[in-house]
């Protein structure tokens, strides 16, 4: 299959759990060992207290759609996902908000909602590159 | 908080001026329009280049670039580069510079071809968005902010027409500004139907994208009274930054940098919320200024949009908004926080002919940079 999106880059060293995980179809998160907060972006320190000591949770996959935009163009020559489609800010259930699309669902303001329960699918770009997505809880 | 205060007036803006052309320039370098912008605003302030010992400036060039270009040799230097508001930041950071003798003269620079992209670095992706947000589509500020409005239109109620309000109200002063490069009469019907771009943004709920400079020039109080025009002071002056990537912002719906940015301010200034006549808000996206109006305190959370819905901001009205057009009609480079300094120093000396707000006072200047993930904030008055 045709690569429909950029992938991504650079990837960071303090980032290879995640994107270990989503190859073999887990959502990781990183998660503070002293104080337990689960964050979002990988970074090598908490951003809640700073200690240096992170360690990774597997993430249920599930949130809900915190908010979403429709994209009538490409904003990226690399980006060929058909128009519309949704961009997504998802808050999961373990509380970090990361940034996906919403696939699965009628591209349409009048069908999605803030706050509608959604779930992972995973999306294989590359062997070495599986994206995490979300689609609508059914 | 003693020190703050002594910072209170001890500065004034005593030169601004754009570059000499605005709009699309394939024939001038990013870096020209800096050195024009410069040499205009230091003959407005009735100063040679040779009395400039301060630069200051945001973006791609260092302000070593900026000083070579110009001739100048500078013993006081500032890049701070949190995003479009750096320029209103560094009004504050002039002031302090002036104030402790750490230079005599202070110029703030601005030039870019955000449009013709002339003498323009190219743009490198960093760690975060290139690995967590470019995949999925977004990119350009649009394709951002569009959550914050989403959020808001969610949480508020708030409805694409109060969105388009904002775009109309603005498009009214621009018809008052002969450089505003939209000017002809929008209403809320011409924006909803414009072109969709990213939902719930068409795009004339997105601003200009143009080629342009523009530059302030601050000396302390008592030199600014052998300047060529009427000094305006710096009465407060605040910053703050938040997050970069949006998955940080902790309520999209309100930002945390500009309440900080402006409760600084408005306490050096000693003044409130409520005690502006004219206010200058970046406008990147029609969302913005009412946003910007609820997270200064001058608006409700959830009510800023009825400032442009009700009149008040539109000409004639009791709180004017974005006098000089705004980032949506009159010109927005990319970075466009020095153009709301260099209006409401016009608008402060009374050099607005059909679009001057009368009896002016005191104006408010608030910018963002990035997605109201840093601020600026300036209280300027034509008075002590």
């Amino acid at each position: 299959m045709d690569i429909d999106r950029p992938l991504p880059n650079p990837i960071t060293p303090e980032a290879k759990p995640y994107w270990d995980g989503l190859r073999e179809g887990k959502l990781m998160l990183p998660k503070c060992k002293a104080c337990g907060h689960v964050f979002w972006y990988p970074r090598v320190a908490c951003p809640k207290c700073q200690a240096r000591d992170i360690g990774w949770v597997q993430s249920a996959g599930r949130g809900r759609l915190h908010s979403f935009e429709i994209g009538y163009q490409a904003f990226n020559k690399a980006f060929k996902v058909p128009t519309p489609y949704v961009m997504a800010l998802v808050e999961l259930a373990e509380g970090p908000r990361m940034m996906s699309n919403l696939v699965n669902v009628e591209p349409d303001p009048a069908t999605i909602r803030c706050d509608m329960p959604v779930e992972v699918v995973f999306s294989k770009l590359t062997d070495e590159i599986t994206l995490p997505l979300f689609q609508p809880v059914r | 908080m003693a020190n703050l205060r002594d910072l209170s007036n001890a500065a004034c803006i005593v030169g601004v001026d754009e570059s000499d052309e605005m709009g699309t320039l394939p024939h001038k370098s990013q870096l020209s329009l800096h050195v024009e912008a410069v040499t205009n605003a230091v003959r407005d302030a009735g100063l040679k280049m040779s009395d400039v010992d301060g630069i200051f400036t945001a973006g791609q060039h260092s302000p070593a670039t900026i000083g070579e270009a110009l001739g100048v040799t500078p013993r006081y230097v500032d890049g701070t580069t949190v995003g479009g508001c750096s320029f209103i930041i560094m009004v504050g950071h002039a002031v302090a510079a002036l104030h402790h003798g750490l230079c005599e003269v202070a110029v703030i620079s601005h030039g870019e071809s955000g449009r013709s992209q002339v003498g323009v670095s190219p743009r490198r992706d960093t760690a975060i968005p290139g690995q967590y947000e470019a995949p999925y589509g977004f990119g350009p500020a649009p394709t951002l902010f569009g959550l914050i409005t989403t959020r808001h239109m969610h949480q508020y109620g708030t409805t694409l027409e109060q969105w388009a309000q904002v775009a109309v109200s603005t498009r009214k002063w621009a018809a008052l500004n002969p450089k505003a490069l939209r000017r002809e009469p929008l209403t809320v019907a011409d924006v909803l139907k414009a072109r969709p771009v990213v939902w719930p943004f068409t795009v004339l709920n997105i601003c200009l994208v143009t080629d342009a400079g523009g530059a302030v020039v601050l000396t302390r109080a008592d030199r600014a009274k052998d300047c060529a025009k009427k000094p305006v002071y710096v009465r407060g002056m605040g910053e703050g930054t938040e997050h970069v990537s949006l998955t940080q912002m902790k309520d999209l719906t309100f930002s945390e940098a500009t309440r900080i940015s402006g409760d600084k301010a408005f306490r050096m200034a000693g003044v409130g919320p409520a005690d502006f006549q004219h206010i200058m808000l970046y406008d990147a996206f029609t969302s913005g200024p009412p946003i910007m109006l609820e997270s200064l305190g001058i608006a409700k959370r959830g009510e800023g949009v009825r400032f442009f819905e009700e009149g008040r901001s539109t000409p004639g009205g009791a709180l004017p908004i974005n006098t000089n057009g705004g980032g949506l009609s009159y010109t927005h480079t990319g970075m466009y926080g020095i153009f709301p300094l260099i209006e409401a120093t016009r608008q402060l000396r009374g050099e607005c002919g059909p679009r001057q707000v009368p009896s002016l006072r005191t104006s408010l200047v608030n910018g963002m940079g990035g997605m109201l993930s840093a601020a600026g904030t300036v209280v300027l008055s034509n008075e002590r």
